[in-house]
């Protein structure tokens, strides 16, 4: 069971990731795709995680977690899955596929 | 006087000439072409939107873009926490970040002021005669005060007096040595414009921090809100309840009390409708507008007041390559302004500036979150969050549906996240 739904987790983080990669230069001729999306969106997180995810206080940093890790996390949060003070609320801002690209960025940042 | 003189700027030949010199080649956006000079960008205010672009655009670019910031300040002192100054669980230096740490990034610090730009040469002055040429100017004045509204208001005497403390430093010292000095039993009356202003929530969390302080040094004080506003602006049921319950009897609110002028000799308030109002320490917030710089050169260009930006850039509708950030933007519905924001705001602006100057794709999609903690107490705080999207068709920003709200009731691990949030985003602007 917990296997089988951080496997789900994983496949879908790919899927989505690789997804939106691929499809966006082609998908939004229209509208530009920078190829620095997942930087910019992730971006965001760091007033409270730290500039690259890398927090000085006691917020949990998120630079080098693993992409699955952070994804559960957040679609946990956004889903009502796990409690929170503020990260439910702001989870479900962020769809699928971002939330995929942000996991992907904070993973390959240094802690 | 105050906006760019072009015969003072003629006599400075000598400024000119580089700026005629790298100009055309910041146009190019061939900044990797060897020997050729690097684009510069040129940012004005080391606050929370312009240290945090400062920082972002030297980062992102590689050190592929010369970056300078013009800071009037020595150091940073933060508005967001600057009410616990005055309610003392913190003082300013616990508030306070050097600027050194930019340094390690390559940007160039000027301190200064600087009073206007020429968009045709582009080139940025200073109060001091310093000329800077930018192939893309940055702006994050902040606010200032739309005095002329208030001419009791009018000279630094009065203003030193009653104080507005809304740019955190030396008035938050001032009004907390007035607070500290106030007779037990007397009154601090806060006068709140009406919205839009700075950090909707900070009037009502700095009643909550004067009512903390008056419960512990001096309970017989009262403190009085008098809000030009129809009701609480942000956080409403949250800080109702607060002075309500744990203030109860101490805190007293007041809508639709707006003012004609202020008396700063008798420390009293002319009311528009009713009688004059006296408090022992008066803290009024003067009606705001964009900062001075972008006021005084045109780039105010809504109702006179605030800024119009292209939401995926930054840049002024108003001016071409000057881009704005933070407080004194138009802002787009329900996007408040806050430091959070303005450090947002420096993000977007950062990697859309780097994209212009490097010859990159500039994103068609943008995002930014908020998130605004207020202290009741030295301890517990409360929260208000949103998260944001460009709209293509309306070309502003909108609120994701669904995301964002507001805490249940004041909490002390939000107390903890408050303190850790201001700890990162310092950071995220300044080391």
């Amino acid at each position: 069971m917990h296997f089988q739904s951080r496997f789900r987790v994983r496949a879908l983080a790919l899927t989505l990731a690789g997804a939106m990669l691929a499809a966006a230069p082609s998908a939004f001729a229209q509208a530009p795709v920078s190829k620095h999306l997942a930087r910019n969106l992730a971006a965001q997180c760091a007033n409270c995680h730290g500039t690259n995810g890398n927090s000085v206080s006691d917020v949990p940093s998120l630079a080098g977690a693993r992409a699955i890790d952070t994804i559960k996390k957040m679609t946990d949060y956004r889903d009502g899955k796990m409690p929170g003070t503020i990260m439910h609320q702001l989870a479900k801002g962020y769809s699928d596929e971002q939330i995929a690209l942000m996991a992907d960025f904070f993973s390959k940042q240094a802690k | 006087m105050n906006s760019f003189n072009r015969r003072d700027f003629v006599k400075s030949a000598g400024a000119i000439s580089i700026a005629g010199a790298t100009a055309g080649v910041g146009l190019s956006g061939c900044a990797s072409v060897g020997g050729a000079a690097k684009p510069k960008v040129v940012i004005v205010g080391g606050g929370f939107g312009g240290a945090t672009a400062a920082k972002y655009i030297a980062m992102w670019s590689e050190g592929k873009i010369d970056v300078t910031l013009v800071e009037r300040g020595s150091a940073f002192v933060s508005c967001p926490l600057s009410n616990l100054v005055l309610g003392g669980s913190k003082s300013i230096g616990d508030i306070s970040v050097a600027y050194g740490g930019l340094d390690k990034y390559g940007i160039k610090r000027v301190q200064g002021e600087a009073t206007g730009f020429n968009a045709d040469k582009k080139v940025l002055a200073l109060a001091d005669g310093t000329r800077l040429p930018y192939d893309r100017l940055i702006l994050s004045p902040g606010i200032d005060f739309m005095l002329e509204s208030l001419p009791g208001l009018a000279s630094a005497e009065a203003r030193g007096k009653v104080l507005a403390a809304w740019k955190a430093g030396p008035e938050t010292v001032a009004l907390r040595n007035q607070l500290t000095a106030m007779k037990e039993g007397g009154v601090f009356a806060i006068h709140i414009p009406k919205a839009p202003f700075r950090c909707p929530p900070g009037p009502y969390e700095r009643a909550c921090q004067v009512a903390w302080y008056f419960q512990q040094a001096k309970p017989k004080s009262k403190v009085l809100i008098l809000d030009a506003n129809e009701d609480v602006v942000s956080k409403k049921g949250l800080f109702m309840a607060a002075w309500n319950g744990k203030f109860k009897g101490v805190v007293e609110y007041r809508n639709n009390q707006e003012i004609q002028d202020v008396d700063a000799k008798t420390n009293t308030l002319k009311m528009t409708f009713g009688d004059d109002l006296r408090a022992d320490v008066l803290n009024v917030l003067p009606p705001m507008r964009a900062g001075n710089i972008a006021t005084q050169n045109g780039l105010n260009n809504s109702n006179k007041r605030w800024c119009q930006i292209d939401w995926l850039t930054y840049e002024s509708t108003a001016v071409k390559n000057v881009h704005i950030l933070g407080d004194s933007l138009q802002i787009a519905p329900l996007m408040p302004k806050s430091g959070h924001m303005a450090n947002q705001h420096g993000k977007v602006c950062a990697a859309a500036v780097v994209a212009l100057l490097t010859g990159d794709v500039v994103s068609a999609a943008s995002m930014v979150a908020n998130t605004c903690y207020s202290f009741i107490d030295d301890k517990n705080v409360v929260h208000v969050a949103s998260v944001h999207r460009y709209d293509a068709a309306q070309k502003t920003m909108v609120t994701v549906a669904g995301a964002g709200g507001l805490s249940p009731s004041p909490n002390l691990a939000e107390g903890v996240y408050a303190n850790s949030w201001a700890k990162n985003i310092w950071a995220d602007m300044l080391t």
